[in-house]
């Protein structure tokens, strides 16, 4: 019987905050400018220069802080970490070492179980280091280069990083964390969180041990990956490669390993030579942060809702599921879109039946974005009531609703101009349902003989008859009636 | 033959570039040939800016002939310490490490003079990135102590003192880590301040230890020391740690007097062995401003003694932190190497020399893994129980008073096979570096031999106006101060 | 905690300086004077006493995130030792 085995996962997210200069000076923090264009004294690291601390940055990390349910620091301070890389141009990276911002937090993750807290240790602020160019022998690739080239435009940006916990179970779990996290970064504004510019990065601690066992394995540590798939690809293939090599009696190396993507497996990142021996010291240069309460309050009071209380809220007020509240939260503006639109329908539930399906789906189509739709909220909540009262069947529904998308007009307008309204008079259906039944002894015969399926059969010649404007749930009940009269 | 402008004070020659007695672009021309006429014996530059001095000399001229702006620094030519960034100079800090390096940007101190007017004649020797207390530690040269050719001035800025001493500028920048700056005042027989830490803006001076670097003046008399430190001091945005506090008027401040004026005399800085000569001297101003009506007595520092110790592991912790930078890729020196840690490496070997090295070592010890309680932290808790002492020490006096180096000035190669009795040199100056106390001194003696002996004065934070005030009382009811060196050898 | 040449060689390689045996010998020895030296501070009791790093007491202080200039492409590259197109090159990291 092979041995079963629990993942035991942390992650340490960086992000990129979104202030217009660095973290200590004034160089810009635009992405994709030429080399070496977005560079000062300060952080280039000439001598003599001293880092000033952008207040922004400041807030926006505790921001993040509050977010993250952290406590914010009383006393924080910025520290020197010292190591040797030619993207960090005073041989230090400042950040902060044991009084951080932001600590003892945690994520509310929805899970398909339901929702998991998982534990954020802590939220500092930091400065991201520049760009090497790894460029000569097999160009791009750090162990076959010749040279490196290096450009500190993304030097001094301000970064905060984000370690969990080690409560993370499995790569669902931690692509679940990732996805709640960025939401919550975008939904308060501090980050563009685009993976593809680096402006959101993430390592992972992995082990595993038998299950039912408390003592944590030897981890190894997944760097930089730089989109949430390849996070979970990554976990779930060093979960797999943990287990073969415990299976095989061999041990897990603590190591650093990165994610080849051509390969779809970890590797090892050849050891640095030596041990890290970060040398971390109080930062000379910067002084205390000591932030009253009255500061804390008042960004706690600018927080939106966030995804969570927002999920629980759209469940509860607007008769959602949770899968369906979910959906309309993972972007902000969406969410706020079907809010909207919720003011003008008598079913939430169907307009975001509506949102989440024929809209999504041609938008998806075309393309296209929220600001760019041809109809408001106002004109799909038109739609839902129609069918909802039955005016209009959903096959009707989904014509309207493709001219209202193409041409942005008034589904009313389009029921109108086209005659679309759906009959529900039991009188006019009455009428029809009797011309049938008397063109279709045999069938009725049948149905009373107890095949009570071919009421489908009749069904269809009334709405065939109607020129399918019956509602079918009328023309259903009165033939039922009838039949069973 | 020098011009006998030269001599003058800063305060007396500003007068007469007023009074149109003399030109900026004359005094300059004037200071430049008596520099380059005496720079074979005394060896103060590391660069002189000949060119870069007579045009702003004539812009300064021009100043003066429209009135307008004039401040008593106004075509007075200065001179500058080689760490102190300059715009379009190189600034080397006396290594082969920046031998090329050329600053874009000027230090906020620098930027200061020149808005003021002052001329800048060139960057002055020091011992290499300031780690020294003789100057003999310069890639570049030795300097000569202008009382005795054979002796050292001080360091690390002994450039600055010996150029100023000498009269090839009529005052100079320094900075001052753990005595730099008094020391070889006291040793070259002129005035020299370290600020309160926050005084003055460190930006652009070239870190040694950031919680305990400050910028100051040297000059060739108490006033003149104000008039310097005037127009350097002051809050700068660029500089988290330079303090929100208005700078008074120092000129009128010190000319008040020390009636009432309470001095401490702390007896950890009179210890058994110390050179006779200094603790006459000392002793001997003392009586003197009790003469004049200060009231002195005797305070206790008993942490103090533990000031070196706590130095010599906080200085050369955060300076393995600040040298770390000079890594051979975005400026100064680089010898190849097949790999970036082999370059790394080579470039350090060769740029740095023995003592820069061996306190990068110190500090990078200091700070590792398992020993960061041992040394960094426990020096903290007693840089803190030394700032305890004189907090309590200043809740009863004024100012201390106490010697300023442990002896004049020494021969080279003295101490130079022994790092620690070189550090020794330190011995009475470190402790107002650690509690980033404002320390003066003013030249209070001569040796036997004909060297000079400084007094160090120690203030409130802050309170620079008191210092330069005992000084001022001092200087002026004697005559040290008026005394020239001969530039002979002894 | 008497410091050994072993100490000597892992600390300067933390530096990166390169040292010669001989070297490592000399800074052996007049390390272990200084630290030697240092000890004296263990004669005082700071048990109860909280480190001290800043001189001033100071905190809070802040820029506001208004952009300045940076220097130009050319000012940044005036001073490396070896640049290629608008970067600083530097020998291969591996
Ligand atoms: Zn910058």
């Amino acid at each position: 019987m092979p041995t079963e085995y629990e993942p035991v996962i942390g992650l340490e997210v960086h992000c990129e905050l979104k202030t217009a200069t660095k973290l200590f000076c004034g160089c810009r923090t635009t992405f994709g400018n030429e080399a070496n264009t977005q560079v000062c004294p300060v952080c280039l690291g000439l001598p003599g220069t001293l880092p000033v601390l952008n207040e922004k940055a400041v807030e926006y990390a505790v921001k993040i802080g509050l977010a993250l349910n952290c406590t914010i620091a009383q006393y924080a301070k910025m520290d020197r970490k010292n190591y040797y890389y030619p993207d960090l141009p005073k041989a230090y990276q400042i950040s902060q070492y044991d009084k951080p911002l932001n600590y003892g937090g945690y994520l509310e993750v929805p899970l398909k179980e339901g929702i998991k807290r998982i534990g954020v240790t802590r939220a500092h602020l930091e400065e991201d280091a520049g760009k090497l160019v790894h460029a000569g022998g097999k160009a791009g690739r750090l162990d076959s280069s010749d040279y490196s080239l290096a450009d500190y435009n993304r030097g001094g940006i301000p970064l905060v990083e984000i370690v969990s916990e080690p409560d993370i179970r499995s790569a669902d779990e931690a692509y679940a964390y990732l996805t709640e996290l960025k939401n919550i970064l975008l939904y308060i504004d501090v980050s563009d969180c685009n993976m593809e510019e680096g402006s959101l990065r993430c390592d992972a601690n992995v082990s595993i041990r038998p299950k039912g066992t408390e003592k944590f394995g030897t981890r190894t540590e997944i760097k930089n990956m730089n989109s949430f798939k390849f996070a979970k690809q990554a976990i779930e293939y060093e979960i797999k490669r943990q287990a073969a090599l415990l299976d095989k009696g061999e041990r897990v190396v603590q190591e650093s390993r990165l994610w080849d993507v051509t390969e779809n497996k970890t590797k090892t990142m050849r050891s640095k030579e030596e041990a890290h021996d970060y040398r971390y010291f109080p930062e000379p240069d910067l002084v205390p942060i000591i932030l009253s309460g009255d500061y804390v309050r008042k960004i706690k009071d600018q927080l939106p809702e966030l995804p969570g209380a927002k999920r629980a809220r759209f469940a509860s007020k607007y008769g959602l599921t949770a899968y369906d509240a979910g959906v309309l939260t993972a972007d902000q503006e969406l969410a706020h879109w079907f809010e909207e639109g919720a003011k003008h329908t008598k079913s939430p539930k169907g307009l975001a039946n509506w949102i989440m399906g024929d809209m999504a789906a041609k938008m998806k189509e075309q393309e296209k974005e929220l600001k760019d739709l041809e109809f408001d909220q106002k004109k799909l909540g038109e739609l839902v009531d129609l069918m909802e009262a039955g005016t209009i069947n959903s096959k009707q529904a989904k014509e309207v609703f493709a001219e209202m998308f193409d041409a942005g007009v008034s589904p009313a307008e389009v029921v109108k101009s086209r005659g679309l309204a759906q009959v529900s008079d039991p009188k006019a259906i009455e009428g029809a349902v009797d011309k049938v039944l008397s063109e279709n002894p045999n069938v009725v015969a049948d149905y009373k003989g107890g095949k009570q399926g071919v009421i489908g059969f009749l069904v269809g010649k009334v709405m065939q008859a109607s020129r399918g404007k019956a509602n079918p749930k009328l023309v259903n009940e009165i033939l039922k009636k009838k039949l069973d009269a | 033959m020098k011009n006998e402008v030269l001599s003058k004070t800063i305060h007396e020659v500003s007068a007469d570039l007023k009074a149109k007695k003399v030109s900026s672009v004359e005094l300059t021309k004037a200071a430049l040939d008596h520099l380059e006429e005496i720079e074979p014996k005394v060896q103060s530059f590391i660069t002189i800016t000949r060119d870069e001095a007579l045009k702003r000399a004539a812009e300064a001229d021009q100043r003066l002939a429209s009135g307008k702006d004039v401040t008593p620094l106004t075509g007075v030519p200065l001179a500058i310490k080689d760490l102190l960034c300059t715009k379009g100079i190189r600034t080397t800090c006396a290594s082969r490490m920046l031998e090329t390096f050329v600053p874009p940007y000027n230090a906020t101190v620098v930027e200061k003079l020149y808005e003021a007017g002052a001329v800048s004649v060139g960057k002055t020797n020091m011992d290499e990135f300031a780690m020294g207390s003789s100057t003999e530690s310069s890639f570049y040269k030795k300097t000569r102590n202008p009382w005795n050719l054979n002796c050292v001035p001080g360091g690390s800025s002994g450039g600055s003192a010996a150029c100023v001493s000498s009269d090839q500028a009529f005052g100079s920048l320094g900075s001052d880590t753990g005595g730099s700056i008094r020391q070889p005042a006291a040793l070259c027989g002129i005035v020299g301040l370290k600020p309160t830490y926050g005084r003055v803006s460190r930006y652009g001076l070239i870190a040694f230890a950031s919680s305990l670097d400050q910028v100051g003046p040297f000059a060739k008399d108490v006033e003149d020391c104000g008039l310097l430190l005037g127009a350097i001091a002051g809050q700068d945005p660029k500089d988290s740690t330079s303090a929100d506090l208005p700078v008074p008027d120092y000129a009128a401040e010190m000319k008040k007097g020390v009636k009432g004026l309470r001095v401490g005399i702390p007896k950890e800085f009179f210890p058994a062995g110390l050179n006779q000569e200094v603790a006459d001297a000392v002793k001997k101003a003392i009586v003197e401003l009790e003469k004049q009506g200060a009231k002195v007595e005797e305070v206790s520092l008993p942490a103090s003694p533990y000031g070196l110790a706590a130095y010599y592991v906080l200085a050369p912790s955060e300076a393995s932190s600040n040298l770390a930078r000079y890594d051979g890729v975005r400026y100064g020196l680089r010898v190849p190497g097949e790999n970036i840690v082999e370059m790394y490496s080579k470039t350090r070997a060769a740029g740095f020399g023995p003592e820069v090295k061996r306190r990068i070592m110190l500090g990078t010890y200091a700070l590792s893994s398992g020993y960061y309680d041992a040394y960094y932290l426990k020096a903290l808790k007693v840089r803190r129980l030394i700032k305890q002492d004189y907090d309590k020490a200043f809740g009863k006096v004024d100012v201390i008073a106490t010697p300023t180096a442990p002896n004049p000035a020494f021969r080279f190669g003295e101490k130079t096979g022994d790092p620690l009795s070189m550090y020794l040199e330190d011995v009475f100056t470190v402790s107002i570096n650690i509690t980033g106390l404002p320390g003066l001194s003013v030249p209070c003696g001569m040796s036997e031999s004909g060297l000079p002996i400084g007094l160090q004065l120690i203030g409130k934070a802050f309170d620079e106006a008191t210092l330069l005030r005992t000084a001022y009382a001092y200087e002026q009811a004697t005559e040290w101060h008026k005394q020239k060196p001969a530039l002979k050898e002894s | 905690m008497a410091l050994s040449e072993k100490d000597v060689q892992y600390v300067a390689k933390l530096a990166r300086l390169e040292v010669t045996d001989p070297e490592v010998a000399k800074y052996t020895q007049q390390l272990a004077n200084i630290l030697e030296y240092v000890e004296q501070l263990n004669k005082l009791d700071t048990t109860q006493v909280e480190p001290l790093t800043h001189p001033l007491d100071v905190k809070n202080v802040f820029r506001p995130d208004e952009p300045k200039p940076s220097l130009t492409q050319a000012e940044v590259l005036s001073n490396g030792p070896e640049v290629q197109s608008g970067h600083f090159k530097v020998p291969k990291i591996m």
